[in-house]
């Protein structure tokens, strides 16, 4: 699948298309298909995204992943702070990038 | 140190007003991320893989404790509550908002710093010996000529759009300990046969995609022509540079592509035309700006003998410390390696307790090393059991300077959108594999320098083991390379072979300090011991 990932304009967070807007949860990536740049435009132009992007991902059991590991550290966090990752009570989470 | 006049405060204030016209119109949607980008960027704020990161210059490391408590203000209230000190000997936050940035230099500008040229085609902040000024063995404070040349250049319109980045560095002892040629000019304060002072010049170093270490272009520059001198080098640079390929933009390509001889010759003919222009600096003012870094008022007659009835304390000092030129005097080393922590990063209550030890025991003065640790630089000997006591109780008094652990890492994969593989995490499984002090100075001097991509922040080519992350099909992958230094003895590492997954790279460290223990001769550290073996007994234990 394809997913169109970002960052928030005002305050850098890393933000993820829903299919209707922008989620921090890459859980909730929806699918775009063919109409990643042309959202993605759309978006930028109205500033509710800094520098959007398409990336390749995957969905299974665990949710969806993205395909790189550069993009799974986004989705997450740094792995060496998980204590300031998206899932700072979850011990395991660190695998989930590697 | 320097203080800010009445002008370099009217411009850094001016400054903040125009970032923060420049934000606002960028957030109310008046400039598109293109137009707006190389303005941020020109007030050291980057777009990174989590948030917006701000860079902060400490120029040639020096802080006073009024500025660290501003950064450790800055890491509670706008980031999370930590900084990260760089190669450049700055500090950096990785978790900045954009709406926020104006503030943060507004509140930077009340202690006299700025985010101004650390990034973009500029000259970078200039760095230094972390012991300028306390060094026994310098033969000046080459601090302030580097506030000079920071003045001179900085918004200097002829420096402002340069081909890339440009980096200085500036030592006055015969030790290196600013990585002296590996920057595009880098300068050594020495004296002539009539005992002059002036500069010895290297020029076209630098790491990265092509590494060069820097060439020897003058022997003596008197002190008083130096700016012409340096005008003359960024000249010629600017006359040839390769505008049109970002990888041939470097300083260093040229002097490698002309032949440094021929570069050398056109700057002494730039030089011989620049100084009829009357451009360097009047003695007066460098004396005006001297004055700035007179040394502290030492105290005599202090004793030199430490108390090492404390095993633990003994063993502090031994490692941590380094000679004072004042008697009774030390330079104290503050490790931020801890085992199992992240190299150069630093809490805000830290940084709160190295500033309260700073004014209370070291002239209220405080440097950050392009090592990623930090330096009280004149503290009596008296007094080093009670710093460090203080050091201890905020987790600040690991022993291990120059050793194993003492790991040079970039903020690699886990911050930085330029890596293609992690850094800290291969430091910290490491330092973790070597955690055993006596293990540690068993081994000796080791300096391990890892970076998570070409661009080489973490210093690989220079390490004496270094470690390159490279993106191998989607996978992180770690090639070894030995031999390197960024010392007074500077050379390039070389890589030894394929390379290792993340556990894989940990244990060619340990097989490679192996092979040391088993052949060094008496005295040798294991550059020493790899420059007389060569690299062949290291493969052979590395992939055999």
């Amino acid at each position: 699948m394809k997913i169109l990932t970002g960052n928030d304009l005002a305050t850098g967070d890393v933000i993820w298309w829903t299919g209707s807007g922008w989620s921090r949860h890459v859980e909730e990536s929806a699918d775009v298909g063919e109409k990643g740049d042309e959202i993605a435009q759309t978006e930028a132009a109205a500033r509710r995204v800094n520098g959007p992007y398409i990336i390749d991902a995957s969905r299974d059991e665990a949710g969806i992943r993205p395909a790189h590991i550069k993009d799974r550290i986004r989705a997450l966090g740094p792995t060496v702070r998980l204590d300031l990752s998206l899932k700072p009570a979850d011990p395991t989470v660190g695998t989930w990038v590697i | 140190m320097y203080r800010y006049d009445h002008y370099d405060q009217a411009i850094v204030d001016a400054r903040v007003d125009e970032f923060r016209d420049q934000t606002a119109r960028r957030l109310a949607g008046q400039m598109t991320e293109d137009q707006f980008k190389p303005l941020r960027l020109k007030n050291g704020l980057y777009l990174q893989l989590h948030a917006y990161m701000l860079r902060i210059a400490i120029p040639y490391g020096t802080l006073n404790s009024r500025q660290l408590r501003m950064l450790g203000h800055i890491a509670r209230t706008y980031d999370r509550g930590y900084g990260h000190f760089t190669t450049r000997q700055n500090i950096q936050y990785h978790w900045i908002k954009l709406q926020d940035a104006p503030d943060i230099l507004a509140e930077l500008a009340t202690v006299e710093m700025h985010a101004i040229q650390t990034s973009g085609e500029s000259i970078r902040n200039i760095s230094a010996d972390q012991y300028a000024g306390a060094a026994a063995d310098e033969i000046c404070d080459p601090r302030p000529w580097a506030e000079l040349i920071r003045q001179a250049t900085t918004f200097h319109p002829e420096f402002s759009y340069l081909p890339r980045k440009f980096k200085i560095a500036l030592i006055a002892s015969p030790t290196d300990r600013a990585a002296l040629r590996w920057h595009d000019l880098a300068l050594r304060i020495v004296r002539n046969e009539a005992g002059e002072e002036g500069f010895e010049v290297f020029a076209g170093g630098g790491m990265g995609r092509t590494p060069f270490i820097a060439y020897p272009i003058r022997a003596f520059c008197p002190a008083d022509q130096i700016f012409s001198y340096i005008q003359a080098v960024l000249r010629v640079w600017n006359s040839h540079a390769r505008r049109d390929n970002i990888h041939k933009q470097r300083m260093k390509i040229l002097v490698h592509d002309l032949g440094h001889e021929e570069f050398t010759r056109q700057v002494e003919e730039a030089f011989a035309h620049i100084l009829t222009l009357g451009t360097d600096f009047p003695r007066a003012e460098y004396e005006r700006i001297a004055a700035y870094f007179a040394p502290p008022p030492f105290e005599t007659g202090l004793p030199d003998e430490i108390d090492r009835a404390d095993p633990d304390f003994a063993l502090w000092v031994d490692r941590q410390t380094a000679p004072h030129k004042a008697p009774g005097y030390a330079i104290v080393n503050i490790s931020l390696k801890r085992v199992g922590g992240i190299g150069g990063d630093i809490t805000a209550e830290q940084m709160e307790a190295v500033a309260d030890l700073a004014e209370r025991y070291s002239f209220d003065d405080i440097r950050v090393t392009h090592g990623q640790n930090l330096v009280l630089p004149h503290v009596r000997k008296q007094d080093l059991y009670a710093v460090w006591q203080a050091l201890d109780a905020a987790g600040l008094a690991d022993v291990n300077l120059d050793l194993v652990t003492d790991i040079i890492a970039c903020p690699g994969l886990d911050y930085c959108s330029l890596a293609n593989a992690r850094s800290i995490p291969i430091a910290q499984k490491i330092a973790q594999r070597f955690a055993d002090i006596d293990r540690q100075l068993e081994l000796g001097e080791l300096k391990i320098k890892i970076s998570g991509c070409i661009n080489a922040c973490g210093h690989h080519h220079a390490g004496h083991i270094g470690i390159l992350g490279v993106d191998r099909k989607g996978t992180e992958n770690y090639q070894l390379l030995l031999g390197g230094s960024g010392a007074e003895d500077t050379s390039l590492g070389k890589i030894t072979g394929p390379g290792f997954d993340e556990d894989g790279i940990v244990d060619a460290v340990e097989k490679t300090t192996d092979v040391y223990l088993r052949e060094r001769q008496d005295g040798e550290r294991f550059l020493d011991t790899y420059r007389r073996i060569g690299v062949e007994p290291f493969k052979e234990a590395i992939y055999g």
